[in-house]
C-alpha cells in the first residue's frame, strides 16, 4: 500500500503511521465531560470508506486526511489534515 | 568425469555436456551436467528412489519437474547451510552439490518406520484429534514427540545461517508472471510499446513449456524463437529479465512480492554476494502467465517411485535428455497427455501401452500407436505393482469391465491441466469452473491484473501467444505506453479433448496429497464425518497444507469430494488461496535485519569515548547508553554504581543525557501552544528559566514529562523522555496541525543536534568554570535555579546552559551541538580532573532519581495520573489542556487510588525487587488483597539500604504503616515500610545551593 502524500508525492506505508477516524472534533473547552467522553472513546466502525488520521512522520511530519476504503484498502483522497480536528468555531 | 548416466541420451536437451559435475546423493557420488536440476540428474543416474513420505514412510520418487513437486524433497547442502525439503525439481545443479533424502532411518532403501504403513488405520484423517485426545498431559510429553520423530519433513540446520539475504524494491509499469510463450508474447507488446517491463521466470531457462514441448512459432522451431524473443527483450534497455525469481504474491496499490534466488545455484554464494533477494514490485499493471499445471489422476499406487506426470515425463526427456524409463505406459483422459507417447518414440524408447480414459482417440494417435507396435487400452489404471523399486505392472480397468496387465518400468499421467490461479486470486478471488476444460480459470483478479495463456485456461500455443500478446499490449496502454508495438507472432492450436477423471477405485492406497499423505478413503471419511466444506476437509485432512500448498492435489481432492457428496465441482468450489505461491525463506523476509542488525542502533555522541573508558552499555530503546563505568578491582556492577553515586554526591559527575527528546518551539503562539499540551503553564514562564512539564493524554492519563525552558520570547526548548522522543514529536504535531491550527508555532525537532549533560554534584561549579566563558557568572544570584540560557564557552563556542537537577544535587545540563558532544566530554573529564569528576551511568542516575522520588518510566506506565505521581497539583485550573476534562472523571480521582510512595524494608539488610506486590500486614496475598506494587528499586548509598518506590492504595495517606512485600515470582514475602517517596534531601536544599 501506498499513499501519496500531497507535500510529499507518493510513498511506501512504512513511513506513515495509522491514528484513527479523522470525523471526531475536539470539544469546545466547556463542551463538558459527555462530548470529550464522545470523541475521546466513541467511533464508528466502517466498512467502507472512512476518513482517517494518518502521520507522515518518514517524511515530511504532516498530519494527513486520508479517505480509504476500510474494505478494499483503496485511497480515493489525501489532503492535509490542517484543522480538521479543531473545535468548532465558538469554542 | 560424466560417470555412469545409464539413463541420459546420447544428445539432445539444453544441457551443457561440456561442462560435467559431480554431486553426492545420500553421500553416494553421481554425475550430471550443467544445466540440470538435481531430479534429472538422479534421473540420469537411475535413481528412482527419493524420499520417505511424511506419515507412512512410503518409498517415494519423483512425481513431477517444477515447483509443484510434492514427493523429491531433499536436504540440500550441509552443516550451516542445510536446507530441508528442497524441491529436487527445482534445485539446479552445481559442482559439489550434497543431497540427503528426508525421512527415513536408518537408510532410504531400508526404512524401519515404514512400519508406520501396518497402523495405518490410526493415521486416518483426523487422527491428531482422534487417537490423542487423553489423557491431556501426554500430549506434549509423549504423543507429540513420538508422531514427530515418526512423521516428518527435513531437518532445519540448526545453527545460525550464514548466509545474507536482500531486500529491494523495484518499480515498472508492467510486471509479468512466466515466460513461457504467454509470458514473452506479452513482453515483447509491453516492450515494444515503451513501457517499464520486469518479467519474472521462476525457471533459471526463459521459455516455460516450451522448452519441453517445443513446437513452431512463426515458422520456427520454439527454440530459435524463444531465443529471438530474448534478444529482443534483452535489447530494450527498460526491460528487466529476472531468472531463479519467482512472483509469489499481490499486495495492496499493485505491489507484488518476488523471490530472487540469487545464488542457490551455486554452492556458497560469491563474496559480498547474497542468496536470495525479495523484492517488493511495485507495477502499474500485471500479467499472470504462470501457466497451467498437469494434475494427476489418483489410483491405488499412484505414488509408486516411476509414476510421473506425463508433461514432466517429457521435460525429462526433451530439456534434460534423461530417461526416466525404459519401457513408458501412459495413463491420460486428454489429448495433451499423448504427447508423452510422441516424445517416448521420437526417442526411441518403448511404449508399453497407453491407457485412455476417453471413448475415442483420434486417427492420428492411432496410427502413432501402429507405427510404435503398442496397444491403446480404453479403461483405467486401476493399480501398480511395485515398491522402492520403483514401477513394474499395471493394472488396467477396461472401459466394459475387463481387466488387464502392463508391464512397464513407467507409468506417465495426465489428469488434464489447472490452470495457475494463485496470483489471480490472492485477494478472496474466487476462480470460476470451465466445462470445456474441467478447470477453474480466474474470474477476474486484483486491481491491474490480468491473465493470459495457459494461467487463463487458453492451453494451444496459438491461443497462449495470442492472449499473452493482447493483454501485454493492454497493460502497457493502460500503463500509458502506445508505442508500435509490430506484429504478434503466431502457432498452430493443438486440438483439446478430455473426458474428467479424478479418481479410478481400486485395492491399495490412492494418493490425493501425496507430500501429506492424504488419501481418497481420507477424503470419503472426512465427508462421512461430515466435513463436507472443502474447508474443513483441508484442515481435517490436512490435504494441501504441506510445502507445496496442494498444487497437485487440491483439485482432485475437491472433486473426490464433490463426487461422494453427489455435489458439482462448481458446487463444492476451492479453498481460499492466499500469498506465498512457493515457500519463501524467513531470512528474506528479515533481509539484513538481523542479529546487531535487527533494528538500527543509535549512538550518544559521547559513545567513541565512553567506550574507550570501558563502560558497560544498555540498549534503551534503539540507542547504546552507558550503564556504568566499571573500575578495576570492583566486583559487580553494584560497587561501581555506588561508587559513581558517591562521587556525585560529594564531588562531581557527568552523565550524557543526549537521548532526551529535544523539540525547539518556535513563534509568537509558543507559549499558548505549550500551555494547551501540558497541564501547567508556560506562557507564564519568565525568559532565561525552565520548569518542568507534565503532559496528559486526552483519556487523562499522563503521556510524558521533561524540561521546558524558555530561551526567548517566542522560543521554548522542550525536552521529552527518551523512550516517548518521537511519540511526543508525533502527539506534539497533530495538537499543532489538526487541533489548534489557529495558534502561530512550529516544532523542530533537534534531538540528534544537541549533545547534552548532566553535570551534577557539589563541585559542579567549580568544573562548569573551567568550561563556560569566565564572563558568565554562574552564581546563585547570576544563573539561580532553574534558570536556562544561551552561554559561551572557553574558546567562543555557544552552549546552552539549564540549571535543572534530576539528581537532587547542585546540577546544569549543557548542551552543545552534537559534534563537539565528545571533545564536551574529553573537556569535561581534563577540565574535572582536579575536583575528581566521575562519568556516571544511566545505573547511577537511576539511583539518584529513586533516592531523590523523582518519577520514570516505571511510574508513568500509561494508568497513572498526575495526582497518583503526586503532581496533581501542577494541573491548572485557569485554562484547557489535553486531558483536562477526563482526568476529572470519578474513577480517576478516586480517593483509594495506588499513588507512588516511597518503600523500604524493615530490614536494612533485604534486598527490595520490583514487581513485589503490596499485601496489608495479616491479610492473604491474592487479588482482593493487592494493594500496588514496586515499580522502581535501588541500593541507596545515602541510606545504605535498598529502597523503592511504589504505587499503593492510599500510599501518602499511610506514610510509616508497614506492610507486606509478597513476591510470588521469587517467592519471597518480606516486610516493608512505606515513607516519603523524596528519601534525599526533602527540602532540596542541595540543588537550589
Ligand atoms: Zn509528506
Amino acid at each position: 500500500m501506498r499513499i501519496t502524500c500531497p507535500f510529499c508525492g507518493e510513498r511506501e506505508l512504512g513511513e506513515f503511521t495509522y491514528l484513527g477516524d479523522a470525523k471526531p472534533q475536539r470539544p469546545a473547552a466547556d463542551a463538558g465531560e459527555d462530548a470529550v467522553y464522545d470523541y475521546v472513546y466513541l467511533r464508528d466502525n466502517i466498512a467502507g470508506v472512512m476518513s482517517e488520521h494518518w502521520y507522515h512522520g518518514g517524511g515530511c511530519r504532516a498530519w494527513l486526511k486520508v479517505t480509504r476504503n476500510t474494505l478494499t484498502h483503496e485511497i480515493s483522497a489525501v489532503e492535509p489534515a490542517a484543522g480538521a480536528g479543531a473545535a468548532k468555531v465558538g469554542a | 568425469m560424466r560417470g555412469d548416466q545409464a539413463n541420459r541420451l546420447n544428445d539432445g536437451g539444453l544441457i551443457d555436456r561440456s561442462t560435467p559435475l559431480n554431486f553426492r546423493f545420500d553421500g553416494k557420488i553421481l554425475f550430471g551436467f550443467k544445466g540440470d536440476t538435481l531430479a534429472s540428474a538422479l534421473i540420469a543416474n537411475g535413481v528412482k528412489l527419493v524420499g520417505r513420505s511424511f506419515k507412512y514412510h512410503r518409498p517415494r520418487g519423483i512425481l513431477t519437474a517444477g515447483s509443484e513437486e510434492p514427493n523429491a524433497l531433499v536436504e540440500l547442502r550441509s552443516g550451516a547451510r542445510r536446507e530441508p525439503n528442497t524441491k529436487a525439481t527445482t534445485a539446479e545443479l552445481y559442482e559439489g552439490l550434497e543431497a540427503a533424502s528426508q525421512n527415513r532411518w536408518p537408510s532410504l532403501k531400508f526404512d524401519v518406520m515404514s512400519v508406520n504403513q501396518l497402523f495405518a488405520p490410526i493415521f486416518v484423517a483426523g487422527f491428531y484429534y482422534k487417537t490423542f485426545m487423553w489423557p491431556a498431559k501426554f500430549w506434549e510429553a509423549i504423543y507429540e514427540p513420538a508422531i514427530r520423530r515418526a512423521a516428518g519433513l527435513g531437518r532445519a540446520a540448526g545453527v545460525s545461517d550464514p548466509d545474507h539475504y536482500d531486500k529491494a524494491w523495484a518499480h515498472c509499469d508492467v510486471v509479468i508472471a512466466g515466460s513461457g510463450p504467454a509470458g514473452l508474447a506479452a513482453a515483447l507488446a509491453a516492450g515494444r510499446s515503451g513501457a517499464r517491463v520486469i518479467l519474472c521466470e521462476e525457471d533459471f531457462v526463459l521459455g516455460g513449456r516450451l522448452l519441453a514441448d517445443g513446437g513452431t512459432i512463426d515458422g520456427l522451431p520454439a527454440a530459435e524463437w524463444i531465443a529471438r524473443a530474448v534478444a529482443e527483450l534483452e535489447a530494450m534497455p527498460d526491460v528487466r529479465i529476472m531468472t531463479r525469481t519467482t512472483l509469489f504474491g499481490v499486495y495492496d496499490g499493485g505491489t507484488y512480492g518476488a523471490i530472487e534466488r540469487v545464488n542457490d545455484h551455486l554452492p556458497v554464494p560469491p563474496k559480498h554476494q547474497v542468496r536470495q533477494r525479495l523484492w517488493r514490485i511495485v507495477a502499474k499493471r500485471c500479467v499472470v502467465a504462470a501457466g497451467a499445471i498437469e494434475r494427476p489422476i489418483v489410483f491405488a499406487g499412484n505414488d509408486t517411485p516411476g509414476v510421473m506426470m506425463a508433461s514432466a515425463m517429457r521435460s525429462y526427456i526433451n530439456r534434460y535428455a534423461a530417461t526416466p524409463a525404459r519401457r513408458i505406459a501412459l495413463f491420460t483422459n486428454n489429448e495433451d497427455g499423448w504427447r508423452t507417447a510422441e516424445t517416448a518414440i521420437a526417442t526411441g524408447l518403448q511404449v508399453a501401452a497407453v491407457i485412455d480414459a476417453r471413448p475415442d482417440v483420434s486417427p492420428a494417435h492411432r496410427a502413432l500407436a501402429g507405427r510404435g507396435g503398442f496397444p491403446v487400452l480404453h479403461g483405467s489404471v486401476s493399480g501398480v505393482d511395485g515398491g522402492k523399486n520403483g514401477v513394474r505392472k499395471i493394472s488396467v480397468s477396461l472401459t466394459g469391465g475387463a481387466r488387464g496387465e502392463v508391464e512397464a518400468d513407467g507409468l506417465a499421467v495426465s489428469g488434464g491441466w489447472n490452470p495457475a490461479v494463485g496470483l489471480t486470486s490472492y485477494h478472496r478471488g474466487r476462480p470460476k469452473w470451465r466445462d470445456d476444460i474441467a478447470a477453474f480459470v480466474p474470474d477476474g483478479a486484483p486491481p491491474g491484473m490480468a491473465a493470459a495463456g495457459a494461467a487463463n485456461g487458453a492451453f494451444g500455443l496459438g491461443a497462449c501467444l495470442r492472449e499473452g500478446f493482447e493483454a501485454g499490449a493492454a497493460a502497457a496502454r493502460d500503463a500509458g505506453h502506445s508505442g508500435n508495438i509490430g506484429s504478434m507472432s503466431v502457432a498452430d492450436d493443438e486440438a483439446f479433448s478430455l473426458t474428467p477423471l479424478w479418481h479410478v477405485a481400486g485395492k491399495g492406497k490412492a494418493f490425493v496429497d501425496q507430500q501429506h499423505d492424504v488419501t481418497a478413503s481420507d477424503v470419503e471419511l472426512a465427508q462421512r464425518e461430515g466435513f463436507e466444506s472443502v474447508e474443513h476437509l483441508k484442515r481435517y485432512t490436512t490435504l494441501g497444507m504441506a510445502t507445496d500448498q496442494g498444487k497437485t492435489s487440491n483439485i482432485a481432492g475437491l472433486a473426490i469430494m464433490a463426487a461422494v457428496s453427489g455435489k458439482s465441482i462448481p458446487e463444492t468450489g476451492t479453498t481460499i488461496y492466499r500469498p506465498p505461491y512457493v515457500p519463501v525463506a524467513i531470512g528474506a523476509f528479515a533481509g539484513h535485519h538481523r542479529d546487531e542488525n535487527f533494528h538500527a542502533t543509535r549512538l550518544t555522541p559521547s559513545h567513541h569515548w565512553a567506550v574507550e573508558q570501558g563502560a558497560v552499555f544498555v540498549d534503551t530503546g534503539l540507542w547504546k547508553r552507558a550503564q556504568w563505568y566499571p573500575r578495576a578491582g570492583e566486583k559487580d556492577w553494584l560497587e561501581s554504581v555506588t561508587r559513581e553515586v558517591k562521587a556525585v554526591r560529594s564531588g562531581v559527575g557527568f552523565c550524557d543525557v543526549s537521548t532526551l527528546g529535544k523539540i525547539d518551539v518556535h513563534g509568537p503562539d509558543a507559549g499558548a501552544f505549550l500551555d494547551r499540551v501540558y497541564i501547567n503553564a508556560f506562557s507564564s514562564l519568565a525568559v532565561g528559566k525552565a520548569r518542568y512539564g507534565l503532559m496528559l493524554r486526552e483519556d487523562g492519563i499522563v503521556y510524558d514529562d521533561g524540561t521546558t525552558s524558555r530561551l526567548a520570547e517566542d522560543h521554548y526548548f522542550l525536552t521529552t523522555t527518551t523512550a516517548k522522543a518521537g511519540l511526543v514529536m508525533q502527539h506534539l504535531e497533530f495538537c499543532r496541525q489538526v487541533l489548534f491550527p489557529e495558534l502561530d508555532v512550529q516544532l523542530t525537532s533537534v534531538s540528534d543536534q544537541w549533545a547534552q549533560f548532566s553535570i551534577a554534584g557539589p563541585k559542579t561549579r567549580d568544573l562548569l568554570k573551567e568550561i563556560v566563558d569566565p564572563a558568565e557568572d554562574l552564581s546563585s544570584e547570576g544563573f539561580p535555579f532553574m534558570g536556562a540560557r544561551e552561554v559561551a564557552l572557553r574558546g567562543g563556542l555557544k552552549a546552552r546552559l539549564f540549571r535543572i537537577s534530576f539528581s537532587g544535587e547542585m546540577a546544569f545540563e549543557i548542551s552543545v551541538p552534537a559534534r563537539y558532544g565528545e571533545a564536551m566530554a574529553r573537556n569535561l573529564m581534563i577540565a574535572g580532573k582536579p575536583f575528581g569528576v566521575t562519568p556516571y551511568g544511566t545505573e547511577a542516575l537511576g539511583v539518584m532519581r529513586i533516592e531523590k522520588g523523582h518519577v520514570a518510566g516505571p511510574e508513568l506506565n500509561g494508568t497513572t495520573t498526575a495526582a497518583d505521581l503526586g503532581l496533581g497539583k501542577m494541573m491548572s485550573t485557569k485554562k484547557d489542556f489535553i486531558g483536562r476534562v477526563m482526568a476529572a472523571r470519578e474513577a480517576l480521582v478516586a480517593p483509594n487510588r495506588q499513588v507512588v510512595v516511597g518503600i523500604k524494608p524493615t530490614d536494612k539488610a533485604r534486598r527490595l525487587r520490583s514487581g513485589a506486590h503490596i499485601i496489608p500486614k495479616g491479610e492473604t496475598p491474592g487479588p482482593e488483597n493487592d494493594q500496588g506494587y514496586v515499580t522502581s528499586v535501588c541500593f541507596s548509598p545515602v541510606l545504605d539500604q535498598w529502597i523503592g518506590l511504589g504505587l499503593v492504595e492510599r500510599g501518602r495517606e499511610r506514610i510509616g504503616e508497614i506492610v507486606r512485600a509478597h513476591d510470588p515470582l521469587r517467592g519471597e514475602d518480606y516486610d516493608v515500610e512505606l515513607c516519603n517517596s523524596v528519601f534525599y534531601d526533602p527540602d532540596g536544599g542541595r540543588q537550589r545551593g
